[in-house]
Order: structure tokens, then sequence, then C-alpha cells
């Protein structure tokens, strides 16, 4: 019998071939895989993982493949750091960052769901690659589809910024710029998506693409010694990397490589676009869309695709959600840089700023083992702290200054 | 005929009109209402349209007059 029994509705439940679709006929709900776990549960053990691939391909029993990987197979199984210096910053004794800066090709976590959307997108029979993004997604969809010598599209807003525009053309794709604002450019590219037989990553082949996120909890869980940690920190954007970090903790739980799942899923996000936390704070189970203002542009998603979703799944867990400013979003990149060497993006500053109220409030505990999910590299956002890092000393070529400068011993 | 899909929001203050009777009404469009959630002080609607392409633009067009939110079915597909 196949790993994959069929797609769900995530509402109605009602069930469909595992094809390209992504929603409901009958309800308009999102489409989800259903996995047959008593199959996978046969296939899958911890010798089985152990001796898989240094790659979230280790995991391919419980991603959304048919056969075997074909594309991005040097993406996931990155370090898991035991953030010593922080953690003593912040009062935890066990706090981890979980490094998605060096993921494999592109820098950040979309390399795990595109690898996984782009090789059911093969096994599909699908021959152009698509998306509509502002920057990581069509970064790393542009890459895998070089590399795979699949056609690419990329569709962005026309008034995106000459350096991201630059990190997409590099890898060779069709890039179209739209005439419009935000909402024209999403509702085009929905179309085009309905119109053209391409895999558009995140609207089609969207119920594949998500799965790829559960890997940041199957290696986190590994990597901690399979245990679930007591504490997760997620940025959000759409919301659902956050869900399928639950799903992923809890999909362990079902084939026996867990035995119970105690993690609370905490999410993090920017004031300035923080449509799911402030549903949260408020208490209620909607949210209301925002037009996003916030240096975080990789969480600048204002209408959220599963907002709903992570709202459940926080309140499933017993988590908590909190929103930072963009000083405190400077002030977490920062903090992370300076206490472990790991130069986030701003998403990363959301999250580390997060975990710091978080803690303030007394939601993580000093021994919780707590694991913070930094999602993207700083080389990507340089302009976001560029004016709050301070100048190099300069001095003229002479010992003499030198010495005046920074003392006999060196310190400034 | 063309169907398109969308998801449709309600600030407060739009709440009492009826606006889906409205719409069929001023343009040659046909709603099917397949999910909502109306409140006293928000709803949304995942709604599909049935009609001809333009005839679908200037709904939606005149939907966002009105002041409602009209997003893809997928919400935002731009990330």
């Amino acid at each position: 019998m196949a790993k994959m029994k069929a797609l769900i509705c995530r509402e109605c439940g009602k069930e469909y071939p595992t094809e390209a679709l992504h929603v409901c006929e009958l309800c308009f709900g999102p489409l989800e895989v259903k996995y047959n776990y008593d199959e996978i549960k046969e296939r899958m053990s911890l010798a089985s993982i152990e001796a898989g691939p240094k790659s979230l391909w280790r995991y391919k029993e419980l991603l959304p493949i048919e056969g075997n990987p074909t594309i991005g197979l040097h993406a996931g199984m990155t370090p898991l750091v035991h953030a010593k210096n922080l953690g003593a910053f912040l009062g935890l004794d066990e706090l981890y960052i979980k490094n998605d800066c060096v993921n494999q090709p592109t820098l950040s976590f979309k390399d795990r769901v595109v690898a996984v959307a782009l090789t059911r997108a093969r096994e599909l029979g699908y021959e152009t690659a698509a998306c509509a993004s502002t920057g990581n997604l069509a970064n790393s969809v542009a890459a895998h589809a070089a590399q795979a010598g699949m056609q690419c599209y990329v569709f962005i807003p026309g008034d995106l910024e000459a350096a991201k525009v630059l990190g997409n053309l590099i890898y060779r794709p069709k890039v179209v710029e739209i005439e419009g604002n935000y909402d024209d450019v999403n509702r085009l590219c929905s179309e085009i998506a309905g119109e053209r037989r391409w895999a558009f990553v995140n609207v089609n082949i969207r119920p594949y693409y998500a799965e790829g996120s559960k890997t940041l909890a199957f290696e986190v869980v590994e990597q901690l010694g399979w245990r679930a940690p007591d504490q997760v920190v997620v940025p959000m954007a759409s919301g659902s990397l956050l869900t399928k970090i639950w799903k992923g903790l809890n999909e362990f739980k079902k084939i026996g490589l867990l035995k119970d799942v105690p993690t609370k899923v905490n999410g993090a996000q920017a004031e300035g676009c923080s449509p799911i936390a402030t549903a949260y704070k408020d208490g209620r189970d909607f949210f209301k869309p925002v037009k996003p203002n916030t240096i975080a542009k990789s969480l600048a998603i204002g209408n959220p695709a599963d907002g709903y979703y992570a709202l459940k799944t926080v309140a499933a867990s017993q988590g908590a959600m909190d929103a930072v400013t963009d000083d405190e979003v400077i002030e977490g990149i920062k903090l992370l840089a300076q206490t472990e060497g790991i130069f986030a993006e701003t998403a990363g500053g959301v999250t580390i700023g997060t975990l710091r109220k978080l803690v303030k409030q007394g939601a993580i505990k000093k021994q919780d083992v707590t694991v913070a999910y930094i999602t993207g590299n700083g080389l990507k956002t340089q302009e976001a702290v560029v004016d709050s890092v301070g100048r190099p000393f300069r001095i003229p070529p002479s010992l003499v200054k030198f010495e005046q400068t920074f003392g006999q011993q060196g310190a400034a | 005929m063309t169907k398109l899909r969308f998801h449709i929001r309600f600030p407060e203050e739009k709440i009492p009109e009826p606006v889906i009777y409205q719409i069929g009404r001023e343009y040659q469009v046909v709603t099917s209402i397949r999910r909502a959630d109306v409140r006293e002080t928000t709803g949304w609607m995942d709604v599909e349209f049935s009609g001809e392409t333009e005839e679908i633009e200037r709904a939606i067009a005149g939907l966002r007059e009105k002041g409602l939110l009209v997003d893809p079915i997928e919400l935002n597909v731009v990330e």
C-alpha cells in the first residue's frame, strides 16, 4: 500500500487523489496530505533514519513523495546549536538554536519546502516551476529549478529592491515584475496558477510543499537524542511552518519514535505585521488581515493562509504568541550574533525578540529544553542592521596610532 | 464561462449590508457561497463567482469599492 493515502480537506474531510490539488472542490477548504501511518511504521525506525542520508531525505517515509528524491538533495540536517551564551543571558539552561541560516543551497528554511515541492512536482510530470515571492522562496525555487533543469517563473511586485531582484536573476529564471500593488500581484498569481500547467509551489503544490517544514521537527528530535523539546519558538508568516512543526512532532509519536509530545509551540511575529499574534492576545479564534509595515519582510504576510490553523495549534499545545517592534527585531539579530556568532535575517530577530519576551513573562522557564528556529541568513537582509552596528575604527598605518587607539593590551 | 474563487472579508460596518445579493443584481455573475462565518463584528465568506471574466473583474472591483476585502481563496500567495 502507498504511504500517501490521499489529500484530505482540513475542513470537511473530503478526500482527493494525490495530485496537484490544493483546495477542496466542495467547501474550498485547504487540502493536506493524509498518510498511511501503519505502513510507515513498518518501514521507519531509529536505525533506518540514522542510516539515511545527511539531509532531510533521511525522513523521506514521512514526506509526500512516491519514489526517491531527485531535487534538493542537500537540504536539511542543519546544526542544532546548544546556545550556552545566549541561554545564560536570557536565564535558560537548555536553549538550542536550529540554524537554518546555513541550509543548502540558498541559506533559508525554504530550501526544505522547495526540495519536497519540486521533487513531488517532477513525479507529477511538471516541467515548469513557479512562485510568487519577495525573497527567500523565489531564491530557493530559482536555484532548485536551475539545478533540476526545469523552466522557472518568478513573480515579484514591481517595486521590489534591486538586491532582491538580482538574487533571483542570477539563476536565470523568467522574473516577471507585476505593475500594481501587493493585492494585485497576489490575485494575478493565483489566477495564473489556475490557468497554466505549472508547479506553482505555494499554490497548487502547496499540500506537498508545506510538508517539507515537518523536517524541522524531525531533525530537532533526533539531534536532541530522540526527545521532543519542552518549548519551541517559531516565526510566523503564513503560519504554515508552526503548524507543520507540531504535525511533525505528533507524527513521530504516531509511528512510535516518541513516547509523548510535551512541546509547547510558541509563535513569533513582528508588530508591524502581527495578525495572528494579535488575534491570540485578543483571545480571538480568527485573525484580521493587516497591511504589513515592518522590516521583517520575510514574515510580512498580512492575510496568512494558515493563520487560523496556527491559532489552533498554539492552543492545542498550550503555547503562546507574541510580537516585537522593529527595534526589538534588530536587537534580537545583534544579540544572537554577539552571543552565538550566528547572523540571522530579520525573521531570526523576530524569533529571538519574542523568545526574550516569553522568558520575561514566565511562559518559558529556566529548565525548559527550548528550541528557537532561525530560518534565514542575515546576509540577505543587511539593510536592516546597517545603521545599528557601528563603524570600523579608522587609523593610519602606524603602530603608534594603533596602540593609542587600543592601548597596549589591545582593549579600546 | 469562467469560475473564480475568492475569500471575502467584511469590516464591521458592512455586516448588515446584503452585499452578495447586490452583486448578483449589479453584475452578470452567479455567486455560490461554500463556507462562511459572519458575526457581530466581522465576517468572511468563501465564494465562487461564475460568469465572463471581465464581468467577474468588475464585480470584484465593485466589492472593493463597497469597502470589502477580496483575496484569492488561497489568501496570500506572495511569500
